[in-house]
C-alpha cells in the first residue's frame, strides 16, 4: 500500500483551468489514429481553435468493453491503421508545441501494462499530458498498486461515477482525485442516447448536495446543445465523445469542427 | 487454502477486479454476498438435490480397463460427459440460478463459445423460468448451429456478437457491455474460471464437486484417495479448476493442465496460453493471455471451440508461474487422434476439448501402479460434425 499523502502540486493546466472556470466546461474525446495516423495532434489544435476546453484522447484496445458501437468502431480502425501507444507518443511530440489546452489520455489498461506504467506516466507527462482516464483501472487496483507513479509524474488519475455509486464511494473518489470527476449520465456504455429522466436528475441533484471537493463533469449521450445544457445545469460541464468521432468519419471533417462545436456550445 | 484467493481478490500475482465502475456494484454485490449466500445450508441442500437429481451425479469415475493396458497404469475417467447437457458447465449454471434467485435477479446473460455454456445455462434458465440472454460470436454461431438450435428450443434469446474477432472473447464483451445497460435486475452468468473476482473463485467453488466426488470415488475403487496423476484440459480453465481444487493441497499429486497448440505453438495458429501469451489485465482480471506487444488481445486458434479463449483463469497463471501444476499442449492431430481412439478402445466419443486431456496419455511414461484420473470434460455428439469432416466417415 502507498503510505504517502495522495496530493499533488496544482501547477498542472487542468487545475488551471478549473480555477479560472466553473462553468459550461465543453471537453470532446476522439480516438487516436482515427480516421488516420497523423491526425491526433491536427484536431487537438483544430478543436481548440474552436473553443473547446479541454480534450481526451483516446488510445485503441481491441477489447472496450466500456464502449458502445461508434468508438468500438474507431478503435478497431485506428489499429487497423497500426496505432500504439508508441505512435501515438511519436504523434505527442508536436502536442505542446501546437495546443495548449489541457490534455488526458483515455484507455484501457492492458496497452498500459504492456508498455510499462512507470514508463507510461512518464512520457505522458514528458509530451505534456495532464491527466489520464482508465475505465478499467479500479479504485483499490489505482490506491494500492498504482498511484504513486501517477502523483510523482503530476498525471490526475479520473474517476468515474455512475448513478449506481454510493454516497461512501463518492467520498471516497472525491478523496483520491485532484482535478475532475467524471460523472456517467446513467450506467451505459458510451454512445448512447440521454433522455432527462426524474431519476437522472436526482442523480445529479444527489451528487451536486454533497458539495465534493472537485469539480464534476458530466460525460456519455452528451451530444448537442440540449443534452450540454441540461448537463451543464448540474455540473460544471460535460464530454462530447461518440457525436464527435462520428464526424471525423465524414469528408472534409476538419473544417466542420467549429460548426461542431458552435452546435454544441453556441 | 493454500491457493486459494486472498480477500481482495487475488491468486499471488494473479485476479483482483479490473473492471469500468458501472460494473463495480453488481461485482461488489456479488463479493459481499457469493460466500454466505453458498454456505448457507438451504442453498446448498437446493444445489445438492438438483445435482443429483436434475444433473445425475455423481458422474461415474470410470475403470478405464483397456486404456490401462495400452498405457501401462490404472486410468481413470471422471465422466462429466455423462451429466444433463454434455458437460461440466451444467454444474457452474446451477449454482450460479440459485445464487442469482437469492439476489433477486431476473434476467440471466451469458456469454458462449462452443455453445456448452449457453446450452447448460439456458437450460437452468428455463428450469427456473427465468428470462435469458445467450451472446454468441457470429463465427461461432456458425460452426457450432445445433447448439444454436438447442438454446433456441430451450427458450434463450441468442444474440449474436458482432464485433472484434466474432468469437468468444467478443461474445464476452458484448455480455460485459449488457451488464453495464443494466445493472439491477440482472445476473451475469460466466461460464470459465474467469472475469473479475469473485467470479474464479465463485465458479472453482461450483465446479469442485468434480474432485470432491472423485477423492471418494478413487478410495472405492483402489482403496487410495489420492490419484499420482490428474489431467484435465484448459481454455479458460473450469473443469480443470474443478478437477484440481481438492488435490491442490495434496503436493504429491502431480496436477496436468492440457493446453490447445491448435495447429502447432508457433504455427501462428494455437491456443496454448502459458506458451505465447504474457501476464496482462483481460475481462477484468490480471492473468496471462496472448497478445500483442502494444498490449492488443491476439485472437486464438483451436479445432476445439471450447478451448479458442485467448486467456486462462486467474488461478490457473498462478499455479503455472510458481509450478503448482504442468501446463503442456496438444495439437488439433493430436487430440483428433485421441478422440478417435477414445471412440474405438472405450467406446466413448469425448468431445473434442476432453480429447486434448486424453491425448496427454501419449506423452506420459507411468509406473504400473499409477492411478491416473482424466476429466472427460464433455460429450462429443456437438463435435460429430468436426470429427466427420477431420475423418472423412
Amino acid at each position: 500500500m502507498n503510505n504517502e499523502p495522495l496530493t499533488m502540486n496544482s501547477s498542472n493546466r487542468l487545475n488551471q483551468l478549473f480555477a479560472t472556470k466553473k462553468d459550461n466546461l465543453l471537453s470532446i474525446y476522439y480516438t487516436a489514429g482515427y480516421p488516420a495516423l497523423n491526425t491526433a495532434v491536427d484536431i487537438a489544435e483544430a478543436l481548440e481553435k474552436a473553443g473547446a476546453d479541454f480534450l481526451e484522447i483516446g488510445f485503441p484496445y481491441s477489447d472496450p468493453v466500456a464502449d458502445g458501437p461508434t468508438i468500438q468502431h474507431s478503435s478497431e480502425q485506428a489499429l487497423e491503421n497500426g496505432m500504439t501507444l508508441n505512435l501515438l507518443f511519436e504523434e505527442l511530440e508536436q502536442l505542446r508545441k501546437r495546443v495548449t489546452i489541457p490534455i488526458l489520455l483515455m484507455g484501457y489498461f492492458n496497452p498500459i501494462l504492456q508498455y510499462g506504467i512507470e514508463r507510461f506516466c512518464k512520457k505522458a507527462a514528458e509530451l505534456g499530458v495532464d491527466g489520464v482516464i482508465v475505465p478499467d483501472l479500479p479504485m483499490y487496483e489505482y490506491e494500492a498498486l498504482y498511484a504513486n507513479y501517477f502523483i510523482d509524474n503530476n498525471l490526475s488519475n479520473i474517476f468515474l461515477v455512475t448513478p449506481q455509486t454510493s454516497n461512501d464511494r463518492i467520498r471516497k473518489i472525491d478523496e483520491l482525485s485532484n482535478s475532475f470527476i467524471y460523472l456517467l449520465s446513467s450506467s451505459s456504455i458510451t454512445g448512447g442516447s440521454l433522455q432527462m429522466t426524474n431519476n437522472i436528475e436526482d442523480y445529479y441533484k444527489r451528487i451536486k448536495g454533497m458539495e465534493l471537493k472537485n469539480p464534476t463533469i458530466i460525460g456519455f449521450g452528451i451530444s448537442d446543445n440540449n443534452t450540454f445544457k441540461q448537463a451543464c445545469a448540474y455540473a460544471n460541464g460535460a464530454i462530447v465523445g461518440s457525436k464527435f468521432v462520428k464526424l471525423l468519419a465524414e469528408d472534409g471533417y476538419m473544417e466542420k469542427i467549429p460548426a461542431f462545436i458552435k452546435g454544441i456550445r453556441p | 487454502m493454500k491457493y486459494g484467493v486472498n480477500e481482495h481478490g487475488y491468486y499471488g500475482d494473479f485476479g483482483g477486479a479490473y473492471i469500468p465502475e458501472m460494473l463495480y456494484p453488481n461485482v461488489e454485490e456479488l463479493r459481499q454476498k457469493y460466500i454466505s449466500i453458498i454456505n448457507d445450508p438451504d442453498f446448498k441442500a437446493e444445489f445438492d438435490d438438483l445435482l443429483k437429481n436434475y444433473v445425475g451425479r455423481p458422474s461415474p469415475l470410470y475403470h478405464a480397463k483397456r486404456y490401462s493396458e495400452k498405457y501401462g497404469a490404472n486410468i481413470f475417467f471422471k465422466r462429466e460427459d455423462l451429466n444433463h447437457t454434455g458437460s461440466h458447465k451444467i454444474n457452474n449454471a446451477i449454482g450460479q440460478i440459485l445464487l442469482a434467485k437469492r439476489l433477486g435477479k431476473k434476467r440471466i446473460i451469458a456469454e458462449t463459445g462452443a455453445g456448452q455454456h449457453g446450452v447448460a445455462t439456458a437450460t437452468v434458465c428455463a428450469l427456473m423460468g427465468i428470462e435469458c440472454v445467450v451472446y454468441m460470436g457470429e463465427i461461432d454461431m456458425a460452426r457450432q448451429a445445433p447448439n444454436v438450435s438447442r438454446m433456441k428450443m430451450l427458450g434463450a434469446t441468442v444474440r449474436p456478437a458482432s464485433s472484434g474477432s466474432k468469437t468468444l472473447k467478443d461474445a464476452t464483451n458484448e455480455a460485459l457491455r449488457d451488464w453495464i445497460g443494466n445493472p439491477v435486475d440482472t445476473h451475469y452468468i460466466i461460464g470459465s474460471v474467469v472475469g473479475p473476482y469473485p467470479y474464479p473463485d465463485m465458479v472453482a467453488r461450483f465446479q469442485s464437486i468434480i474432485s470432491e466426488e472423485t477423492k471418494k470415488q478413487l478410495v472405492e475403487h483402489t482403496g487410495k484417495q489420492l490419484p499420482e496423476y490428474v489431467l484435465a484440459c484448459v481454455g479458460g480453465g473450469s473443469n480443470a479448476m474443478g478437477m484440481f481444487y481438492h488435490f491442490l493441497d495434496d503436493e504429491d499429486v502431480k496436477l496436468v493442465a492440457v493446453e490447445a497448440a491448435g495447429k502447432g505453438v508457433d504455427s501462428g495458429e494455437s491456443a496454448a496460453t502459458t506458451f505465447l501469451g504474457q501476464e496482462g489485465v483481460l475481462h477484468g482480471s490480471r492473468t496471462i493471455l496472448m497478445q500483442t506487444p502494444d498490449g492488443q488481445v491476439v485472437e486464438p486458434y483451436s479445432i476445439s471451440a471450447g478451448l479458442d479463449y485467448p486467456g486462462i483463469g486467474p488461478q490457473h497463471a498462478h499455479l503455472y508461474k510458481i509450478n503448482r501444476a504442468q501446463y503442456v499442449s496438444v495439437t488439433d492431430d493430436e487430440a483428433m487422434k485421441a478422440g478417435l481412439l477414445c471412440s474405438q478402445m472405450e467406446g466413448i466419443i469425448p468431445a473434442i476439448e476432453s480429447s486434448h486431456a486424453l491425448a496427454q496419455l501419449e506423452k506420459m511414461t507411468f509406473k504400473p501402479d499409477d492411478n491416473v484420473v482424466i476429466c472427460l470434460s464433455g460429450r462429443g455428439d456437438k463435435d460429430l460434425d468436426t470429427y466427420i469432416k477431420y475423418f472423412g466417415y
